[in-house]
């Protein structure tokens, strides 16, 4: 049971201001994708919910938390929230089912005995179950980010974030990760993706947010963000899209 | 040179691929030729001109007297033995040592910060001084404290100083493989709520070590030939034997053959640490 506010979130690197002000809202069980061009901020938003970049300005709730806190303890926040990032980092010198478990064990301190049972089923349920032992580089990319996403899983986050993680796969390889995320949301799990797969956003997202030079320009249900987008940079983008 | 890209004439029209084969293997036995050829006239040239220098029959007899070659060997070989054995004990401690030194260069937490600063001494001081003064300084001003046996030994001391210099080395081979582990590592293992020094031992130290292993070949190459520094401190190792042989029998023929000793080990020790390297080179691209 989550949700996630984000009030205000602003984030900088030196002089470029990635984040300006950033308000949504997630509730529990929502599916809500982030659209925009690149260098929207939508990686970057990502990044800060999870705490690997410092907000600079705003509030990031968890639960009516504020998770963006500088004295809270950044390992008790991460470990609720499970992130899956565009190149995978799977570590190269496990095999999937060590780096699935390496986060239970080492943060729950679960033995890999106590941990193998749940862990096959949640290989099985993503049709990895003969793949549990191979090595990253044996893998391809689309099993590959589904042992990624399993990693992420296996830590029993409140919420996963997607990082835009179907970009780096080949065209027929992107369907079985999208699979993947149909399921997580039939089974009640909160998202946030940032993603430029448009025509899977507008099939299964709740929300859909469009961001714009780091500002969520509008958001709404899919069918009327994509049939009827209010603003004019929203139709633009859009029909970019549409001719390419 | 026209002469090795020139694989003779081909016939006209359309090539079969039996003809581009035929061309390319003319190619290569051309090549194969000129090399045996430019190679063989360089050895022959050696071969006749040396000994035709003026000295040549007293360097002959003193460097290269099979007599005294065979009559020192055996005793070369079993003082080279001692090199080994203090190689053997230096390299893990090395090691060791070196990982902890780069680790401490890595700390990032404020109340270690003098071990972050030891860290960055340690390397620049003993990376700054030639290994023969450190196996003086330390070789000789340590047991010169007065210590009683065995605690005067110059093995333990002489290694010390081995341990002292290569340790900053290797520290530094080390760090260069952490910061070759990519951000995104660190990212991903950070995101499953892992400690920062879990991360360090469970994502980062496994590929970093895997990384520099062709590096540290090298070095262990370097440490098995600088043991002969200990024996200005006192171990009767091969080179101190070679100069033992040296003063009895009035003939350098001992120095050729502790030569010839060291390359059995390290010519394929460096072949390896080359192969090693090519095999990573290949896997990265």
């Amino acid at each position: 049971m989550a949700t996630l506010d984000l009030i205000g979130v602003s984030k900088s690197f030196g002089a470029t201001q990635v984040c300006r002000g950033i308000d949504l809202s997630v509730k529990d069980g929502e599916m809500v994708c982030l659209i925009g061009a690149s260098g929207s901020g939508k990686s970057t938003l990502l990044r800060c919910i999870n705490l690997l970049e410092p907000i600079d300005e705003g509030q990031i709730l968890l639960d009516g938390e504020d998770i963006s806190r500088p004295d809270l303890d950044p390992q008790g926040v991460r470990r609720r929230i499970g992130i899956v990032f565009q190149s995978f980092n799977l570590f190269p010198h496990m095999t999937a089912a060590e780096n699935v478990m390496l986060g239970p064990r080492r943060v729950y301190r679960r033995s890999r005995a106590d941990l193998l049972p749940d862990i096959t089923v949640l290989f099985e349920r993503f049709g990895l179950a003969d793949r549990m032992y191979h090595y990253p580089d044996q893998l391809s990319g689309g099993q590959q980010q589904r042992v990624a996403i399993v990693r992420a899983l296996a830590m029993r986050p409140e919420i996963m974030l997607f990082d835009e993680i179907t970009s780096a796969l080949d065209p027929e390889l992107v369907g079985e990760v999208l699979d993947v995320l149909r399921q997580l949301r039939a089974e009640g799990m909160t998202m946030v993706l940032a993603t430029h797969e448009m025509s899977f956003a507008r099939e299964a997202a709740d929300r859909v947010a469009f961001l714009h030079d780091g500002r969520v320009l509008e958001e709404g249900p899919p069918a009327q963000l994509f049939e009827t987008p209010r603003h004019e940079r929203t139709r633009a983008f859009l029909s970019r899209l549409a001719r390419a | 040179m026209a002469l090795l890209e020139n694989g003779g004439a081909v016939p006209a029209g359309p090539l079969t691929k039996a003809d581009r084969d035929a061309y390319a293997r003319r190619l290569r036995n051309r090549s194969l030729a000129v090399a045996g050829g430019s190679t063989a006239a360089v050895l022959i040239a050696i071969v006749v001109l040396v000994p035709l220098a003026p000295g040549w029959e007293a360097v002959r007899r003193s460097f290269f007297s099979g007599e005294v070659f065979v009559e020192t060997f055996p005793t070369l070989l079993r003082a080279f033995m001692l090199d080994v054995a203090i190689f053997l004990w230096c390299a893990p401690a090395i090691a060791v040592v070196g990982l902890a030194i780069a680790l401490c260069r890595d700390v990032r937490n404020p109340a270690l910060y003098p071990l972050r600063l030891f860290g960055a001494l340690y390397t620049d001081i003993f990376r700054g001084i030639p290994v023969i003064l450190v196996v003086y300084l330390v070789g000789f001003g340590i047991p010169g404290l007065g210590l009683p046996r065995p605690w005067n030994s110059p093995y333990i001391w002489g290694s010390l100083a081995l341990i002292l210099t290569y340790s900053a080395y290797v520290a530094e081979i080390f760090r260069s493989g952490i910061e070759s582990v990519h951000q995104s590592q660190r990212n991903a293992a950070l995101s499953l709520g892992l400690s920062d020094r879990d991360t360090m031992r469970y994502v980062v130290l496994p590929q970093a070590i895997r990384r520099v292993v062709p590096a540290n070949m090298n070095m262990l190459i370097a440490l098995q030939k600088d043991v002969a520094l200990l024996s200005f401190i006192g171990p009767v190792e091969i080179f101190r034997q070679a100069g033992v042989y040296k003063s009895l029998l009035a003939n350098f023929t001992p120095y050729v053959v502790a030569a010839c000793i060291f390359l059995a080990i390290t010519i394929p020790a460096t072949r390896y640490a080359d192969y090693l390297m090519a095999r990573q080179a290949r896997e990265r691209s």
